[in-house]
Parts: C-alpha cells; structure tokens; sequence
C-alpha cells in the first residue's frame, strides 16, 4: 500500500448524509404542519 | 476546553448541521405559549404569569449572549454548545419539577433563569465558527443556522401540543411532556457538540479558491462597543426588529380587524393561517436575504430592509385594508426583512470588525433584539388599547403604529448610511496564524 492510500481522509460523505437527515427531518415535519395550518387561510 | 480542530478532510458542510441541532433545538422558546393555557388551568395562574418562564428566558438569552460572548470565542464551540445542551434541557427537568410538585417558581426558575443562559450561549455558539469556515458566503452560513432559530418553534409548536394531548394538560401531564422535552432537546443537541470543529491551522491542502477570513480589520469586542459603528448596527437592528414585531406581535388580531367591516371578514382559524404565513416568510428571509447579502453587500440588503420595509408598511397603511393579497404580500415582506435583518447581522459584524471576537461582538448587540422585544409589542399593543378607547375599529387601530414603525424604519436606514470602516485606533494586529488557517482548507471545503 502506498503512502498516498494510507494518508487519504476519509470519505465523510455518509456523515454528511447523517447530518443533514437529523436536522432535516424535523424541520420538514415543521413545515409539513406550517403549510396545513397555513392552508387555513385561503380555506377559512 | 480547548476548541475541537478538524482533522484532515472534515469537511465544512458538517458544521451547519451542527448548528442548526442548537438552534432548532433553542428555538423553541418561540413555541412556549402551547405550554400557557394548561399552566394557567392546572396551577390557576393568569396569563400574565404563565408568560413569565418565556420572559425570563428573552431577558437571559440577552444577557447570557452578551456578557458570555467573550467565554464562548475564548472555549470554542463546543465548549459554548455544551454548556447550551446542559443549561437548556436541564432548564426542562427543572421545570419537569416544578409541574409534578406544583412549585411555579421552579418552572420560572427552571426554563427561564436556567434555559434562558442555554437560550444565549447556545444562539452564538455557532457564529463565529461558521464564518471561519464559510468566509467566502458569511451571510448564507449564519442564515442556515439563525433559520434553525425560527423553524424551531415550527417543530416544537405541534410537537408540544401533541406532547400535551397524548399526556392530558394537568400538571402531571405537563411535567410529563418537560421530562420529554429536557430528554430530547438533549439527544437532538448532542449532534451538534459532537461534530462541531473550528478549522485546522496546520493542513496546507487545497487553498485555491477560498478566500481568507482575515481580509480587513480584526477588532476585539471591548473595543468594537466604543466605535460608532457597533451603535449604528445597534439601530438599525434594533428598528428592523422593532417593525417586525410590531406586525408579529398582533399578526392574528390584526388580519381580523382590518378585514372586519369588508366582504371578505377574516375568521379566527384563517388569522391562524396568517400567522403561519408569516413564520414561513421569516424563516426564508433569514436564509433568502442573508445569502442574497454575500451577493450585493451588506449596506445594501440593510438598505432593502429598511427602506423597502418602509415602502411596505406605508402600503398596508394606505391600501391594506382595501385588497387582503396586498395586505398579506406586504405583511410577509416586512416578515422576511425581520428574518434577514437577524441573520445578516453576523456577517454585517464580521466585514467591520473581523473573526477575532465575531461571537462575542454579535452577543452584544443581541441587546438590540431585548430592547425591541420590549419596545415593538408595547408601541403596537399601547397605541392600538388608546385607539380602542377613542371609539376606532378596523384598520385605523393600528394606522398610528404603523407611521411610527415607518419613522423607526427611516432612523434605522439612517444609521446604516451613518456606517463607514472602523477606525484604524480600534485594530488588533492581525493574527497572522489564523489567516493561514482559512486559507488552507481542504478542496472539499471550497
């Protein structure tokens, strides 16, 4: 194995993934019951 | 605790989560008065008091940021989301309590005294640490984080009444749903101290492209609050929130009265709705404007702020209660000025004083957003009880209210026109180390 291989960092994207899902799925319920009650005002 | 470093390749894009775990968390303070009317009922409080654990919490979050700046730049991150994580889930259990015991006190202490320091130190925490990483988009990096601020209280809001719901509105109940609460905030925050770094000095990977943090003059926070212009962004934030509380404050009445005597009369469920429209246009002006600002300046998305805001209210004040599209449209203008005025601020701070003490300059001026929470409800509710009692209804309640919020919003753009570079006296000389640090981040950073 080359020094180059054993030095490369490593992939973070699955962390990325992770991270963004933890803070994203909230959020989205957030506005998922924003835009229901948000409805209420054209719907009376 | 010395600031976390980033190892090789950690990649930047792993530290808005970071900060939005606080401040998703944080911002539930915005949702407190789900917790109101089953505290009135089940310990016989008046609304008064039921709002006080809310107040108390503004008052330290003003506070706690501004004399706590200094620790947070001086322990890092980490360190500051820690100390967020403890103060403001215990803030919780605290108050998890009081409600089992029936001891209001130790809810008042609890979130407000406890969670409120959370509430500060856990605003700031991620500041500074985002425009070192993001010195090339400032505004869009603290948007991310400072949005979290207001989709919090879009999370916690049906969250907590739901809580609520499933385990009854006595005080058992409640206590329940705190213990939940503490717990959870924990859990979801604890993201967030994990994976925040500040960037590495020594990794010399990957420069091009990025431009350096430390361009310009690097200004420390005893020194930023003698420069004129710390007081001039003093005003201008605190006139931009002030004009955006004043519509926030009595957004559901409001929308009632001005439809009141017209064809199309606005229920209590669709003011609802309004209401809702709003937090929506807040939320994507605080990420909307502050990128827009990395694009045009920051003068100038301050200016759009203030002037246009100015234009808009002077709409709803002339037409508003003859067309509701208009009414709404300008209502979620102004709301979306309110956002971006919020999450501009950082970067605003950081072209005028630099990163050295970015955090602890912005928890300064967090005293702006205090003086505002006092001074916007009472110009809009003060003016709108004196018209009442003259015999007015409708939209004439609040015409008043709205040339003065117009005469604040002027004061504000005049202070921001007042803005010029700080004085070369107020300058630290540059550290040179972190200049290199910002220059050297990884390729996948860019």
């Amino acid at each position: 194995m080359s020094n180059d291989s054993s030095q490369s960092p490593p992939d973070r994207r699955p962390l990325i993934a992770f991270a963004w899902l933890w803070v994203g799925a909230p959020l989205a319920y957030g506005v998922y019951e924003l835009v229901q009650k948000a409805t209420k005002l054209f719907t009376g | 605790m010395s600031p976390p470093v980033a190892p090789a390749g950690w990649s930047r894009w792993l530290v808005p989560p970071a900060a939005l775990s606080v401040h998703l968390s944080i911002g539930q303070a915005y949702a407190w008065s789900v917790f109101k009317p089953p505290l009135e009922s089940s310990l016989g409080l008046s609304g008064t008091q039921s709002a006080l654990p809310f107040q108390l919490a503004i008052v330290m979050l003003g506070l706690s940021a501004a004399f706590g700046g200094t620790l947070v730049e001086r322990n890092g991150p980490r360190w500051a989301m820690t100390v967020a994580l403890v103060c403001f889930s215990s803030g919780f259990l605290i108050s998890a309590l009081g409600a089992a015991t029936e001891q209001y006190w130790l809810i008042v202490l609890g979130y407000g005294f406890v969670g409120g320091i959370g509430l500060g130190i856990g605003y700031i925490s991620p500041v500074s640490t985002l425009i070192k990483w993001f010195p090339d988009r400032p505004g869009m990096a603290t948007g991310i984080a400072i949005m979290g601020f207001g989709g919090g209280a879009l999370i916690a809001s049906p969250w907590s009444a739901q809580m609520l719901a499933s385990f009854g509105a006595d005080s058992s109940g409640i206590a329940l749903a705190f213990l939940v609460h503490g717990l959870s905030y924990a859990v979801f925050m604890s993201l967030g101290v994990l994976l925040v770094r500040v960037p590495r000095g020594e990794d010399r990977a990957g420069t091009a492209g990025a431009p350096s943090v430390v361009q310009g003059p690097q200004v420390s926070a005893n020194s930023a609050i003698r420069t004129p212009q710390f007081w001039c962004l003093w005003v201008v934030l605190c006139m931009n929130v002030t004009a955006g509380i004043g519509i926030l404050e009595k957004a559901a009445p409001m929308i009632q009265d001005f439809f009141k005597d017209t064809s199309t009369p606005v229920t209590l469920s669709a003011s609802a709705g309004f209401v809702a429209l709003l937090s929506a246009a807040n939320m994507a002006g605080r990420i909307g404007w502050s990128s827009t600002s990395d694009l045009i300046g920051r003068k100038n998305i301050y200016r759009v702020y203030l002037g246009f805001g100015a234009v808009m209210y002077g709409l709803i004040a002339l037409f508003g209660d003859s067309s509701k599209p208009l009414f709404i449209l300008c209502a979620m203008v102004i709301l979306s000025f309110y956002g971006g005025g919020f999450a501009t601020i950082p970067a605003y701070l950081k072209d005028l004083f630099g990163t050295y003490q970015v955090g602890a300059i912005h928890g300064r001026l967090l005293t702006a957003w205090s003086t505002a929470g006092v001074l916007g409800p009472l110009i809009v509710n003060w003016i709108a009880d004196h018209q009442k009692n003259a015999g007015k209804s409708g939209s004439s309640l609040y015409e008043l209210s709205f040339i003065i919020m117009i005469g604040l919003l002027v004061v504000g753009f005049v202070a921001n026109e007042l803005v010029r570079p700080v004085n070369a006296r107020h300058h630290i000389p540059a550290p040179r180390e972190e200049t290199v640090d910002v220059e050297r981040q990884q390729p996948e950073s860019a």
